[in-house]
């Protein structure tokens, strides 16, 4: 399902939209493609791959953890493109997220070519900004991808504009200033900022990352935002378990208590 | 040659550079940058900074002849003196003129990344004078071992984090700094330690140090009543490169060397060499060359020289490379520490391992200039800074270390 669609959806329920982050080959590929199709069937509506990379200055120690767990087991670009397919393939809408380095080396077009082929519908960049994007605009036009660029508290109105009107499908809102990781409680920041972009496009949907680890955040996002992104705590499960059956156990479980969360605004 | 006009607004110098970070910190690049341009128009900042560096810093630093390392290198050898500024390298410059803008900008807090350690004690020198909070990031592996700039950093009241993610070097002490600086931004300026990451920070970082270049320029024309044939610096970032380059980029008489870390030799693929031995990419916040595998992942760099062990480098570099106004080339671990030994036996100078790699990239390049000029070349040096931190790397590296009684507490009691 195209991200446009999928939002259209949960608006008609009148809930959010559940995305839901894992690291590509984190602990490896075949485990992570299990992971993610696992939180697909709990209840997330998107997977937001991410692609592990080995300067991620936007995360924080779980992200950093899973990435290093990747690729120390050696996952390469193509595994990622491997991964989403298989995701993609058992019915989950996907988006990659992804630093901006591993996408220039493999060369923009053809990257945006085998995202598209790969089954993703869109692309987070979460050190891209649109005044670097040139040929990136160009290589999603082309290949029908769509763009997901982040806006900050501290984007000024201008920027924020600016950013949003280079979006398609869904905008970024980083709920605070800092990494990712689950905080214990729900920015102060962010209902602010979702009314900023609403303000700058009323049609654009607003997704909020950074710091949701709970079925109650969940929640009190969803009162405010078309869709909530939960990654650290998703990955902790797995990270976090004796075993492996535990992790999916967990990972099942939050997927589903995140999914009532986005349910119960 | 439109070098000088470089970068354009956006921070581009061609393709390189620019700003590659999250939105989270585009305000703050955007008014450090107005700040900074403020600044640089104002004549009572330019008069603090200039009265700093003169009654504080040491600077000018002075311009040497070094007779006895001429007579063996074939080539008029003259040093720049960096090694002679307080806290012993060309970074005081940088780090001066950045505190002195965090605090027009009404920041209390100053932030740093460091390796071997130079950066992080000449920003907690800067924060002591200027009285600012001071926390310096340093990898693990680092902090081990250069346990005596750490204790250096703390005399000087800065808090030191040991970062202990990824391969715990300089790259992740950046990484962990930009996170800071990420949460922390409206309070705290990054004092960034060479003229690389997003804009403004290599044309802000070259401008704070350009003035190597421009004391080395009139003090050969006051000296020799001409310019040398050619300038010589190491580069791992950069900054002391492009701070005695840049003032020389107009006469295009002059060649500039470059001399990266080969480490092992760049064709074992343990070295630092971005230029010379990697390919464009993004990194750390801009466009340039990097160390990196065929899916983009950073590769760790290898060198003897902690200063030099960065996989990127300056995205003016990275330019000043693709125009052929700069060459460079790579200099091993060994050629730059006979080239330490030579300095230190010809001349009583014990120079930084750093500085080692220009002087060794010299020895290579002098006989090749003297044929093709037909003359006795005159070549500039950056001697960016001394060897007193590199005591123990080189004592070690050339077997010349007493070995150290280890006393058991008690066992002589």
């Amino acid at each position: 399902m195209s991200i446009a669609s999928t939002f259209a959806t949960a608006k008609a329920e009148n809930r959010a939209v559940l995305v839901g982050c894992m690291p590509a080959g984190f602990p490896t590929v075949d485990d992570s493609i299990e992971q993610m199709i696992e939180m697909h069937r709990s209840g997330c509506d998107v997977i937001e791959v991410e692609l592990p990379y080995s300067d991620p200055v936007m995360d924080g120690p779980v992200i950093q953890k899973a990435s290093d767990i990747a690729l120390a087991g050696g996952v390469r670009t193509r595994d990622t493109l491997k991964i989403i397919d298989a995701v993609s393939s058992a019915g989950a809408t996907v988006v990659l997220m992804t630093y901006w380095n591993p996408i220039e080396k493999y060369g923009v077009d053809a990257f945006a070519r085998d995202l598209a082929s790969a089954g993703a519908t869109g692309l987070i960049t979460p050190d891209l900004i649109p005044d670097e994007a040139g040929e990136w605009i160009a290589a999603s036009d082309q290949h029908k991808i769509d763009r997901t660029f982040l806006v900050a508290p501290s984007s000024t109105d201008a920027r924020l504009a600016m950013t949003v009107a280079n979006c398609r499908g869904f905008v970024y809102a980083t709920a605070l200033m800092g990494v990712t990781g689950a905080r214990t409680s729900v920015s102060s920041q962010a209902p602010e900022l979702v009314a900023r972009v609403r303000a700058a496009d009323p049609e654009m949907p607003v997704g909020v990352g950074l710091g949701v680890g709970n079925g109650k955040q969940a929640a009190e996002v969803a009162a405010f935002a078309d869709g909530v992104i939960v990654g650290s705590a998703l990955i902790r499960c797995v990270l976090d378990a004796p075993d492996r059956a535990t992790g999916l156990d967990r990972l099942r479980s939050l997927s589903a208590e995140l999914a009532d969360g986005v349910r119960t605004r | 040659m439109t070098a000088p006009s470089l970068p354009d607004l956006a921070g581009h110098f061609g393709p390189y550079g620019g700003r590659f970070v999250p939105e989270a910190l585009i305000k703050a690049l955007d008014e450090l940058d107005a700040a900074y341009r403020s600044a640089k128009a104002d004549p009572e900042f330019q008069a603090e900074f200039q009265d700093l560096l003169l009654n504080y810093a040491g600077v000018p630093s002075l311009l040497y002849r070094a007779k006895r390392l001429s007579a063996e290198l074939g080539a008029e050898i003259l040093l720049k003196r960096e090694d002679l500024n307080h806290t012993g390298a060309h970074k005081v410059r940088n780090v001066l003129g950045q505190a002195l803008l965090a605090k027009r900008m009404g920041k209390g807090r100053v932030i740093a990344e460091t390796g071997a350690g130079q950066h992080g004690v000449a920003s907690a020198t800067a924060a002591a004078l200027l009285d600012l909070e001071c926390v310096v990031y340093m990898g693990a592996t680092d902090t081990e071992r250069q346990a005596l700039n750490v204790a250096r950093m703390r005399m000087l009241g800065a808090t030191v984090i040991p970062v202990t993610n990824g391969s715990q070097t300089l790259k992740d002490a950046l990484n962990e700094a930009l996170r800071d600086w990420v949460t922390t931004v409206d309070t705290t300026h990054y004092l960034l330690g060479t003229a690389a990451g997003p804009h403004p920070f290599p044309e802000l970082v070259r401008d704070f140090v350009g003035g190597i270049g421009v004391e080395a320029r009139a003090q050969c024309l006051e000296q020799l009543g001409r310019l040398p044939d050619a300038v010589a610096a190491c580069v791992g970032g950069g900054s002391n490169a492009i701070g005695i380059f840049h003032a020389f980029v107009p006469d295009t008489k002059v060649r500039l060397y470059g001399f990266e870390a080969g480490g092992d030799g760049v064709e074992t693929g343990r070295h630092a060499a971005s230029i010379t031995g990697g390919s464009v990419g993004v990194l750390h916040g801009n466009r340039t060359y990097l160390l990196q595998n065929e899916d983009g992942q950073t590769i760790e760099s290898h060198s003897i020289s902690a200063g030099l062990d960065y996989p990127g480098v300056g995205p003016e570099h990275a330019w000043l490379h693709d125009s052929g106004r700069a060459t460079y080339e790579p200099v091993t671990d060994a050629e730059a520490m006979a080239a330490f030994q030579l300095l230190c036996r010809t001349e009583g100078i014990i120079p930084a391992i750093e500085s080692s790699h220009a002087l060794a990239g010299v020895a290579k390049i002098a006989p090749r200039l003297r044929e093709e000029l037909g003359r006795t070349p005159t070549i500039v040096v950056n001697l960016s800074g001394r060897g007193d931190k590199d005591v123990h790397t080189a004592g070690a590296y050339f077997g010349i270390l007493d070995p150290v009684e280890t006393v058991v507490p008690g066992e002589n009691t």
